[in-house]
């Protein structure tokens, strides 16, 4: 790529090309949510990205010194709300670290099923955005077939189809209703072959490869750096997730569960897949990897789902009673992060010895996933910008907070 | 590696900046002065042992009741504080770092309290401190690229002060 960008340069040595100012956003289709991007460039080359956040900022962690913590769960749907069950997950997690709970297995068991299905949501959602932002519609339709599922399922256990509220510090208000496991199965069961289209459509698609593979790569050190997490962190090759070497109320919730954690260490991908192999352009922690761990994420948390089915089914304990609206909170500082699909999401909680916090901190994972962007976009062309983007899987709600 | 062997770590080198510890919090954590603050970063992330290579994390609390009645009956003296959440890949152990600042520099309100950046250290600080710089109005020495990330760059004053008053309107929009 760099050589043939060098010989480039050398042909058109004469064409004389000035620099130009583009202003990408804030409302550009192809970013995720109202981003704004200023980028410098030379002809078709990019040589400098500014981002601009803050066009979606609602002060969430104002809002919350005026809450109980009870009452603060619907923001933190706002927060990534392309997995807001996962958002309420590290919410819960964060007040029970500071209040000093664990919640019966049986709750447990149900948070694994819904925090799992609501990944493969979100990794739905990025899968068929990253075909939409390079200019394939297909891939969107078809992720969005699926996700609608899942949407309607979690409707069925909650009501809502974008903001659930559902997983409430210390337990839930109620269970899933009669029948809905069977067709949580029925629905991984129809959901498996389409996994294997989706591969068809863009894993091993020449297009697709061609646009990602070799695009953006970041390296392990500089995502550890920016403090990249979650699948951005793993195709990078670190082998890093909070479901397997978190804190103890993370990895006690997956306690008893087999899975693998998907990074491509040493270039290789842990488990012989029947999956598309990687492809000789590829180089580790470049776009193509960091699509590719998500789709095999969706499998592991297949299998986690099933697991947690069967877990809970077998189960004859009683699931938890959320906390009492008015809770009082101890004392001190908990700060908790939790393995959302995007990354890791944390939540910092002060208390002061009344119900409401005195401070609440959201450390977001898209935050954070994005600030490498000016290092990545350097010298690529325009058309790479989107797909690095993409790539990286953020959601502005996030990020703005 | 907990909290405290850490510390007895950072001891010999830094003991002069070490202002303050708590091994049994929920989260334990290790205070330090401001004005240290760089090289203990530089140690964190450099030593073998420690390998600090993440930084989480940045954000402050503002420790002011704006409530005269209840202001009080507090025991503290207001103050903001720095929080830094590290954590290791290599050596799989986490730290809680804080630092204590004045809310405003020598006592004069409006003037901003400063502490050295960490932004050559760790990249994630350089996003993280703009934003506490917006926010809670800390200003980082060092840092690359001060501005404001979340407000718009004409907004002033800072949201999640405790005595912060919302504008009444801007730039023509009413707010309230």
């Amino acid at each position: 790529m760099q050589a043939e960008r060098a010989q480039s340069d050398t042909v058109e040595f004469d064409v004389r090309t000035d620099e130009m100012l583009i202003n990408m956003g804030p409302q550009h289709p192809s970013t995720h949510g109202v981003l704004r991007v200023v980028l410098r460039t030379d002809g078709e080359v990019v040589s400098e990205v500014t981002p601009h956040i803050g066009y979606l900022h609602r002060s969430a962690e104002k809002i919350a010194e005026k809450l109980t913590v009870r009452q603060y769960l619907p923001y933190t749907d706002r927060l990534d709300y392309l997995a807001a069950m996962n958002m309420n997950l590290g919410w819960a997690l964060t007040v029970e670290k500071l209040l000093g709970r664990r919640v019966s297995e049986k709750t447990r068991h149900l948070r694994v099923i819904i925090a799992e299905l609501n990944r493969i949501a979100s990794h739905l959602v990025a899968a068929g955005c990253f075909g939409l932002d390079l200019g394939s519609f297909t891939p969107f339709m078809w992720t969005f077939r699926e996700r609608e599922k899942i949407v309607d399922l979690f409707e069925e256990i909650c009501g809502a189809r974008l903001t659930y509220s559902y997983l409430l510090p210390g337990g839930v208000t109620a269970g899933p209703p009669d029948g809905w496991f069977g067709r949580c199965e029925a629905f991984l069961d129809q959901f498996d072959p389409v996994i294997d289209e989706l591969h068809a459509l863009l894993t091993s698609n020449a297009i697709f490869i061609k646009r990602t593979a070799d695009v953006g790569v970041l390296p392990p050190e500089m995502a550890i750096d920016y403090g990249c997490t979650g699948p951005v962190l793993r195709a990078s090759g670190v082998d890093w997730d909070l479901r397997r070497d978190g804190e103890p109320i993370c990895t006690e919730m997956y306690d008893g569960y087999t899975w693998q954690v998907i990074a491509p260490t040493g270039g290789r991908y842990p488990d012989d897949h029947p999956y598309p192999p990687v492809p000789p352009e590829a180089v580790v922690g470049d776009s193509w990897h960091r699509f590719f761990v998500r789709m095999l994420e969706v499998v592991q948390s297949m299998y986690l789902i099933r697991q947690g089915i069967e877990k809970y089914s077998a189960d004859d304990g009683e699931l938890d009673k959320p906390i009492k609206i008015k809770e009082k909170l101890p004392k001190g500082e908990a700060y908790l992060e939790t393995e959302a699909p995007k990354g890791q999401m944390g939540f910092m909680i002060v208390g002061d010895g009344s119900a409401v916090p005195w401070r609440v901190r959201i450390r977001s994972s898209s935050f954070c996933n994005i600030s490498p962007l000016p290092e990545l976009c350097r010298g690529v062309l325009i058309a790479d910008m989107p797909a690095i983007l993409a790539s990286l899987d953020i959601v502005l709600g996030e990020i703005d907070r | 590696m907990n909290a405290r062997n850490i510390y007895d770590l950072l001891l010999q080198p830094f003991k002069p900046w070490l202002t303050g510890h708590d091994f049994e919090a929920i989260d334990p954590w290790i205070e330090v002065g401001g004005e240290g603050l760089p090289e203990i970063a530089r140690f964190l992330r450099d030593q073998d042992e420690l390998a600090f290579d993440m930084l989480h994390c940045v954000t402050a609390v503002d420790y002011f009741e704006p409530d005269e009645k209840k202001a009080a009956k507090v025991q503290w003296q207001p103050y903001l504080e720095l929080i830094y959440h590290l954590s290791s890949t290599k050596r799989r152990h986490r730290l809680v770092l804080k630092v204590k600042l004045p809310r405003w520099k020598d006592d004069r309100p409006g003037e901003l309290p400063e502490v050295p950046s960490v932004s050559g250290v760790w990249s994630t600080a350089d996003w993280h401190e703009r934003e506490v710089f917006d926010l809670m109005g800390v200003r980082f020495l060092g840092h690359p690229d001060p501005r404001r990330i979340l407000c718009p760059e004409d907004w002033e004053g800072h949201p999640l002060r405790k005595d912060y008053q919302m504008p009444t309107e801007y730039h023509g929009i009413q707010t309230r």
